[in-house]
């Protein structure tokens, strides 16, 4: 038996590159389609503003029209690799865990997930450096660059901490079976109680910082892991259950942003 | 030429974005659960569809929508522009909160069609979509989290222009998100607590700063660095309230229709 299983270990076999050409260029068409629609509104706030409003003729027409079509193609690109990539490697990862039935391992990846994805996290960075210069001008912290990075690089980690012990938390209670609107509430009362006590600069950043650490890429796979794990444990609704990662996840960072605040005043 | 080394370098930031994230699935893949995904090579596939994508969506955000809108957000909340809209003489008399009703509809559409947009909702629409075995409509889903956030931008942004302080909105919200939370239909809660913190990344997030910091710095007696922020934090948690009231209205509809149906047999 455990040569077999070794023998498995060894022998993956390369990834088979078989893939139907006609049904994929089927399926972007019909993503384009979509992506071409979803974009539409945008389109038009910007014709109604641009000469309706403030009256004036688009700059650079070229390049904005090159911009559109990059962006359609894209949304489209992005949209088709989701169902094929991180859909299906979000949901086949839950599952194994969950089969594998190891808390502890299962716990690391979702704080791993967590912290890995909001650390590089470029909108976190531009947060970060600007609560670097609203400290600096509330004469928090020195007016000087060594304090300010000191600073802005202290705060990522606390916020990118702060997920992942977010996603740790939503897992466990996608085990246990927790309702979620405790927990959310509890996370209210706690961020209502902190914003009494914390700097007054830090308050417009903190409740931001929610906001911007769930990115592109970590939702979807943030979503199949909830999903995939609420529907490979019996007794669980994947629509109940399955949800609320992404909650905590922006939750926890207001809560945490906060307390840095009043830990470096 | 410029074109192709904009595209590889925008590439080659999306790469470094995205690695982390994919040493952190893979290695788990193969060192912890050591089995192979059933279907590898479409997933390997797709993470590249992926970061094409992603990349040429920023480039073309870069280019097309957000130097506009930038533009667009400073131009509109010029004190210049606001006086000129009311055939006012430059520099003379005050500027009501009411005279910015330019800037709330801008806000409001712009939220609204950004969020339509967002690669992230569209991504959580589809899986709930999916879990609910359709019940929760992609496009309606979508719709109600974009009216969430038209009304919160647009709210935020008149805080920014009259400058009250930030948390009692906050906190005004979270009392109606507790109280509406006891009434709306059990399965869509979680989901409505999720869709506050998907609404904003990719494309609304910087056209939403950009807004918010033309604001801040031409309204008189704001400061940027402290009243530029919470924009945001409202398109956060007004999606939450209309996500809730989405449920609650098609729960309304359907229990009209059963009734109906039952009137019709009898």
């Amino acid at each position: 038996m455990s040569i077999f299983r070794t023998q498995q270990l060894v022998c993956w076999p390369l990834p088979s590159i078989e893939i139907d050409v006609t049904s994929t260029l089927r399926k972007l068409l019909k993503a384009m389609l979509g992506s071409l629609r979803d974009l539409l509104p945008i389109f038009l706030v910007i014709v109604f503003f641009q000469f309706g409003v403030l009256q004036q003729p688009l700059p650079n027409v070229g390049q904005l029209l090159l911009g559109v079509l990059f962006v359609v193609l894209g949304l489209t690109f992005f949209i088709h690799g989701l169902e094929q990539g991180l859909f299906p490697i979000g949901e086949s990862m839950a599952t194994a865990f969950a089969r594998k039935g190891s808390l502890f391992w299962l716990v690391t990846f979702a704080f791993c997930l967590g912290f890995g994805t909001t650390v590089a996290e470029p909108a976190l960075i531009a947060v970060a450096a600007e609560a670097a210069d609203v400290a600096a001008a509330g004469a928090m912290i020195e007016a000087s660059d060594t304090a300010r990075e000191e600073y802005a690089t202290g705060l990522r980690y606390t916020v990118a901490f702060s997920v992942g012990l977010a996603i740790v938390i939503g897992v466990v209670r996608i085990l246990k079976g927790w309702p979620l609107q405790w927990l959310i509430i509890a996370g209210y009362v706690l961020v209502v109680i902190m914003t009494t006590f914390a700097p007054e600069e830090i308050i417009g950043i903190a409740y931001d910082s929610g906001g911007v650490t769930t990115s592109t890429i970590t939702v979807p796979l943030v979503t199949a892991l909830g999903v995939g794990l609420a529907s490979s444990i019996r007794g669980r609704n994947p629509m109940i259950d399955g949800f609320g990662l992404i909650a905590l996840a922006s939750l926890t960072p207001m809560i945490f942003v906060m307390g840095y605040g009043m830990l470096i005043q | 030429m410029s074109i192709v080394s904009a595209v590889v370098e925008v590439t080659l930031s999306t790469v470094h974005d995205v690695l982390p994230i994919a040493a952190i699935i893979f290695g788990f893949q193969f060192l912890v659960l050591r089995r192979k995904p059933a279907n590898l090579g479409a997933i390997l596939w797709g993470f590249g569809w992926v970061l094409v994508g992603l990349s040429l969506f920023l480039l073309g955000l870069e280019w097309c929508l957000f130097p506009l809108g930038r533009m667009m957000a400073e131009q509109l909340t010029d004190p210049a522009f606001i006086q000129a809209s009311h055939g006012l003489k430059e520099g003379s008399g005050e500027i009501n909160w009411k005279d910015y009703y330019w800037v709330y509809i801008f806000a409001f559409t712009i939220g609204f069609s950004t969020t339509i947009a967002e690669p992230s909702l569209i991504a959580v629409a589809i899986k709930a979509n999916e879990v609910s075995g359709g019940a929760i409509s992609i496009s309606g889903l979508r719709i109600s989290v974009a009216l969430g956030v038209a009304v919160g931008i647009s709210l935020g942004c008149y805080r920014i222009v009259v400058g009250d302080p930030i948390h009692w909105y906050i906190i005004g919200g979270y009392v109606l998100v507790v109280l509406q939370t006891t009434v709306a239909p059990r399965l869509i809660i979680p989901l409505a607590y999720d869709s506050g913190g998907v609404t904003t990344s990719t494309v609304t997030v910087p056209l939403v700063a950009a807004l918010g910091l033309g604001l801040s710095e031409t309204v008189p007696g704001r400061n940027p660095l402290f009243d530029g922020f919470g924009l945001i934090a409202f398109a956060s948690l007004f999606p939450i309230l209309s996500v809730m009231a989405y449920a609650q209205l098609a729960e309304f509809r359907a229990r009209i229709t059963r009734r109906k149906s039952k009137d019709n047999i009898n």
